[in-house]
């Protein structure tokens, strides 16, 4: 793991103290909230529907055992014994006191942790992929190169009033765990046919209210010129990113306003003039990064050879081997596997995690996985260095704590934005819906049967549940008062990126766990042999979905 | 409204002329970039020196060929959260070599001071308030700087990797 040095760490004492001023003046009355705004969103503090929110940036998902339990701490010492894991790797706090905020962010530093740029019209958290250093097809870990990123984006000089919000993802294998697709800037790290790595470059990328996948500018960028060429198409956005409307101003309409050559013709003239400077990486710089992130002492026992995934403990437990199959990866060391901890249970708030179990989690990455534990973009945790021999010990760990449910990347294993149970944008309530779903596919054996499915959930139309990216979308809009729901159908955030296509009129609260459930048996009666639902979905299109949803012939249909 | 420079507290030997008002016959003045195009020859006949007032939506380029005659670029933030102007900035210094006074004008606040500074501004428009003090808290509030900028600020990646003996 990345471990700060002393400029890392000078940086953010300095901001924490730059902080605690701005708030003392605020609370002195000095200064007017309207001029506050500006400087408590640069540091991650919003003010929601019914307090402030702090949200904790965790550069690419990556948590040791030691910050988590500092994070269990404070959630214990300063807001309400629980945290939420958003769909950005971040930690947010729901319940902060503007006037303890700063010695918030100072117990952060001492951790090596903070809140610079996770709100605000600048580049928000950088994320890579949560397998990164153990998935079975990385060319190259994409935690190198999100750190390198992290720093250059941080306070930068030039880049801290653009247009909107801008966010950056890194993949390391052509399996796209981290939705680059669906980013401002994708990237994607490259092998040529000569053997040198270097970089795909992406841009405009987004879901929100005008969904676009991201296309490529750059088909292959050396290593050293990344933050020359990120610096070039940020200047060009910089200066033409509309601002005249918020709803346009992601970097995602100036692409699709100028065409994408037109863009790559003004970034590359703009990178040239510059690509040699001093933003060119300098290799000591690369390997110094390298080096933190090189693998933890990986120890495989001659006696255990490498076993393929789900073939470990068969028969011995029908449970354990369930939960093997579903929630646990292959890992590029033999004997090694890659572990998810579901926060999907039946019971619980999607994302959310108490202090305690905070604590626990912690304790048991120091058992079992070297210390370090990962935030997916699915809102859930990893480990991702398990002995295979210790999968075991570990599910009947994780089994107390509620955190084995069988249901990764299945339907309850739902993507959910806050909505209006606390977020002031919201038109309508998205995690009761998200629980009465689960609810109703309970039973862990149907969801296996049913397989793959994606849902995702948004409170309104600025998507932080990406729903235009779920296999099944449900965005919330609010009709006179009245909480309804849309559905889409579709959409997929992978390397075979689409966006969802609304199915028809939107459902009533309380009929669209039905409408989820008419969706699942159409595609259970319609599907081949092995087929998931998305590819149900791509091979037979929306036609038999919509005779089961809306039997009558609807004209409101558009 | 008071002008800051290298940290200070100066009179402003510059007269803003806005668009629709005539120019004095002397004194340092700044005029709009429509007016500088129209009547560029008659200002560099006056003698006295003149600057140039961009808007956000002006580049860099607009005022490029010009910059030899040019003592002041003032460059407009209509509101803070607008950062055209420091792209601007960085061109005129970094792409263009451009040596006078590039000054912020418009909606300049303490907390923006240190970018400006970064990106090549050296002159400031403050509001009325706003002290020599408020000036250096802010340009020392932050000492690590990951980018190489404009102002010569040693980055944490040159400072990481200086040769030794160097
Ligand atoms: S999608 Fe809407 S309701 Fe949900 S968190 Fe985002 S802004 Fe709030």
């Amino acid at each position: 793991m990345y471990q700060y040095d002393e400029l890392d760490q000078r940086l953010v004492d300095e901001r924490v103290e730059q902080f605690r001023d701005q708030v003392a003046r605020r609370l002195a009355g000095e200064i007017t909230e309207d001029e506050f705004k500006p400087l408590r969103l640069m540091n991650g503090l919003y003010l929601q529907l019914h307090a402030y929110m702090l949200r904790i940036g965790i550069p690419y998902g990556m948590l040791s055992s030691v910050q988590l339990r500092k994070l269990a701490q404070i959630t214990r010492k300063y807001d309400r014994g629980y945290g939420h894991f958003t769909t950005r790797q971040c930690l947010q706090l729901n319940w902060p006191k503007l006037s303890e905020t700063p010695d918030i962010l100072a117990e952060l530093a001492e951790v090596q942790m903070h809140a610079i740029q996770t709100s605000g019209n600048s580049f928000r958290n950088v994320t890579a992929d949560q397998y990164a250093g153990a998935a079975t097809d990385e060319i190259e870990d994409s935690r190198i190169w999100a750190e390198i990123i992290r720093q250059w984006s941080t306070l930068h000089p030039e880049f801290s009033f653009l247009p909107r919000k801008f966010k950056i993802a890194v993949t390391g294998s052509p399996h796209d765990r981290a939705a680059v697709r669906f980013h401002d800037i994708g990237i994607v790290i490259h092998k040529a046919p000569d053997g040198e790595v270097g970089f795909e470059i992406l841009v405009g990328g987004g879901l929100g209210r005008t969904p676009m996948i991201g296309q490529t500018i750059r088909a292959f960028l050396p290593k050293k010129h990344l933050l020359s060429y990120l610096e070039a198409l940020l200047r060009i956005y910089n200066l033409m990113g509309r601002r005249d409307n918020k709803y346009k101003a992601r970097i995602k309409i100036l692409v699709f306003e100028l065409g994408i050559e037109e863009l790559q013709t003004l970034v590359e003239d703009e990178w040239n003039r510059n690509k040699d400077g001093p933003l060119a990486l300098p290799q000591a710089e690369i390997d110094r990064i390298t080096r933190q992130f090189s693998a933890p002492p990986w120890q495989t026992p001659a006696s255990a050879p490498n076993q393929p995934v789900g073939a470990v403990h068969a028969f011995e437990n029908p449970a354990f081997e369930d939960w093997e199959r579903v929630n646990v990866a292959e890992h590029k060391q033999p004997g090694y596997a890659i572990v998810n901890l579901s926060l999907k249970a039946l019971d619980r708030v999607p994302g959310d995690l108490t202090a305690a179990e905070m604590d626990a989690v912690a304790d048991l990455a120091d058992r079992f996985s070297f210390g370090e534990i990962r935030a997916s973009h699915e809102q859930n945790l990893v480990f991702a260095h398990v002995r295979q021999d210790d999968l075991l010990p570990l599910w009947r760990s994780l089994g107390v704590l509620g955190l084995s449910t069988p249901n990764l990347n299945m339907i309850s294993d739902i993507i959910c934005c806050p909505g209006l149970d606390y977020c002031a944008l919201a038109s309508a309530r998205s995690i009761p819906v998200a629980q009465r779903i689960s609810m109703r596919f309970q039973d862990i054996k149907r969801q296996h049967n049913i397989g793959e499915l994606r849902l995702k959930i948004s409170g309104c139309v600025n998507a932080c549940g990406h729903h235009h990216a779920g296999h099944i979308g449900i965005l919330g809009v609010d009709r006179q008062g009245e909480e309804f729901y849309q559905i889409t159908l579709g959409g997929n955030a992978g390397e075979n990126a689409s966006i969802g296509k609304i199915i028809g009129p939107a459902f009533a609260s309380a009929d669209v766990v039905d409408a989820v459930e008419a969706i699942v048996a159409t595609y259970l009666a319609i599907r081949e042999v092995g087929e998931t639902f998305l590819e149900a979905y791509r091979r037979v299109g929306a036609a038999p979905f919509k005779q089961r949803l809306y039997p009558e012939p609807n004209h409101a249909v558009a | 409204m008071p002008l800051l420079k290298d940290g200070k507290r100066v009179a402003d030997p510059w007269v803003h002329v806005a668009d629709e008002v005539a120019v004095p016959a002397t004194g340092a003045v700044i005029v709009g970039l429509k007016r500088w195009r129209h009547e560029r020859a008659s200002l560099l006949k006056r003698g006295d020196p003149v600057g140039v007032r961009l808007k956000s939506m002006h580049t860099a380029s607009d005022v490029a060929d010009d910059l030899d005659h040019l003592g002041v670029v003032a460059l407009a933030l209509p509101v803070f959260t607008d950062g055209r102007a420091y792209t601007n900035a960085r061109r005129l210094r970094e792409r263009h070599g451009y040596r006078g006074e590039i000054r912020a004008i418009g909606n300049v606040l303490p907390d923006q001071y240190l970018f400006m500074l970064r990106c090549g501004f050296d002159a400031f428009e403050v509001r009325a308030g706003d002290t020599e003090k408020d000036w250096d808290k802010a340009v020392q509030a932050i000492s690590v700087f990951y980018q190489p900028a404009a102002d010569g600020r040693e980055s944490a990646l040159s400072l990481r990797h200086r040769t030794p003996g160097a």
